[in-house]
């Protein structure tokens, strides 16, 4: 079994995997870009956000959790699924409180290049507005929940690569948010070199001190959209 | 043939927008020949003078003035566009949305630490626009045709919409130009 490959279908093209690969590792190692949030390299999936929806047999999948099977027949960049993508991103920014302009994830935050991405130069929904507490009690940690899309990447990333358990979920529903295993952050055991803080797709865990130290145009997403370390140079997109 | 008529205005917004369009630098004697300013803070008419073919819009909607200066600008512009994340989504006036509007006044006249009242009043004067309870963006008021995020949108980028617009061409932005600060 170990030396056997899977064949599947993308968008038309056959790729080989591995079994055991889920659709987004296997179509990542084939050179197709398929849009993720919640998915970090080195975490379990979580399958969350749902950006990383494809079409596998006709069904809707999230590919960060659905291992590959023989002859799937996967759609990946099709106009239904950019558009589903598209509002998803849309409605996670109207839903929190996304101030880019001042932000110092802003260039290098992964919502942001996702908007970049998929072309949204204006919401279609109304925003919300919602009250959401911040913690700056922490000496070199700040946690703004206006910025957590609630990808579970700090949660998972201190349980699964720092053996700790500063971050959960508190609340159901549209009153989820993040929670810390203490008073406030300032009593828990997080330090800011823990790699729950650096997991954060969004400014909404930031370390103290650092500020806007990259320019504008030398950021991660200035000049190449999100992606395109994945995507052989000549893809069109 | 009468060349094409921009009107601009500043509604809550810092006129960093505005400033934006004047750093296009020589491009700017380019402007001047292709376009007609109607009203606009940079030639200080105050009103809409008739049609217009393109109205930029800078800045969110936060009280009733702003609201009335869209409908002015929907009802005499073919092409609306919203310039700037405030236009967009609010930007940064909108961070008083997190802050109940009573809250806000007593801030600003009543609390702040550099406030001097001794009266104690608020300031209510007809003269003064009313608030709205929240900042909201262009979009949410009037129909907006097309959108120019950044906090503010690139010299570059105000003038590759502009230009394109002038040509009939809706403006379709390369990655690098479209940013959100």
């Amino acid at each position: 079994m170990t030396n056997a490959t899977i064949t599947l279908t993308v968008d038309g093209r056959q790729i080989e995997t591995r079994p055991g690969q889920t659709i987004l590792e296997a179509t990542e190692a084939a050179g197709v870009y398929v849009p993720r949030l919640c998915w970090m390299k080195g975490l379990l999936p979580f399958g969350s956000c749902r950006v990383c929806t494809v079409r596998v047999n006709g069904r809707p999948q999230a590919a960060c959790t659905q291992p590959v099977a023989p002859g799937m027949v996967i759609e990946n960049d099709t106009e239904e699924l950019r558009a589903l993508r598209r509002d998803l991103i849309d409605m996670l920014f109207v839903e929190g409180n996304h101030f880019c302009m001042f932000c110092e994830k802003s260039g290098n935050c992964e919502l942001q290049a996702l908007a970049y991405r998929f072309g949204i130069a204006a919401p279609g929904y109304p925003f919300l507005f919602p009250q959401r507490a911040l913690d700056a009690s922490h000496p070199g940690i700040f946690l703004d929940r206006n910025r957590c899309v609630l990808c579970a990447r700090c949660v998972r990333a201190s349980r699964e690569l720092d053996g700790k358990t500063v971050f959960g979920f508190a609340g159901r529903g549209a009153g989820r948010r993040i929670a810390v295993n203490g008073e406030d952050l300032a009593h828990t055991d997080a330090e800011a070199t823990d790699r729950a803080v650096a997991a954060c797709p969004t400014g909404s865990l930031l370390v103290k001190r650092i500020g806007y130290a990259v320019p504008v145009g030398r950021r991660r997403y200035d000049q190449e959209p999100i992606g395109s370390d994945i995507e052989p140079a000549a893809a069109g997109r | 043939m009468a060349k094409p008529r921009v009107a601009t205005a500043s509604l809550c917004g810092c006129f960093g927008c505005h400033m934006s369009l004047l750093d296009i630098d020589d491009r700017i004697l380019q402007l001047v020949e292709l376009v007609d300013f109607d009203r606009c803070p940079i030639d200080d008419i105050k009103e809409i003078t008739g049609p217009v073919d393109i109205g930029l819009i800078e800045g969110g909607c936060c009280n009733e003035e702003n609201v009335k200066v869209l409908q002015e600008f929907r009802r005499h512009c073919k092409v609306l566009v919203s310039v700037g994340d405030c236009a967009i989504n609010g930007g940064v006036p909108a961070l008083r949305n997190l802050v109940p509007l009573r809250e806000c006044y007593e801030e600003a006249y009543l609390r702040g630490p550099s406030v001097d009242n001794p009266s104690g009043r608020i300031p209510d004067d007809e003269e003064i626009p009313l608030l709205l309870d929240r900042v909201v963006p262009c979009h949410e008021v009037v129909r907006i045709d097309h959108f120019l995020p950044g906090c503010p949108p690139s010299a570059d980028t105000l003038w590759a919409a502009l230009t394109a617009l002038l040509a009939g061409r809706a403006p379709e932005l390369p990655y690098e130009l479209v940013k959100y600060d």
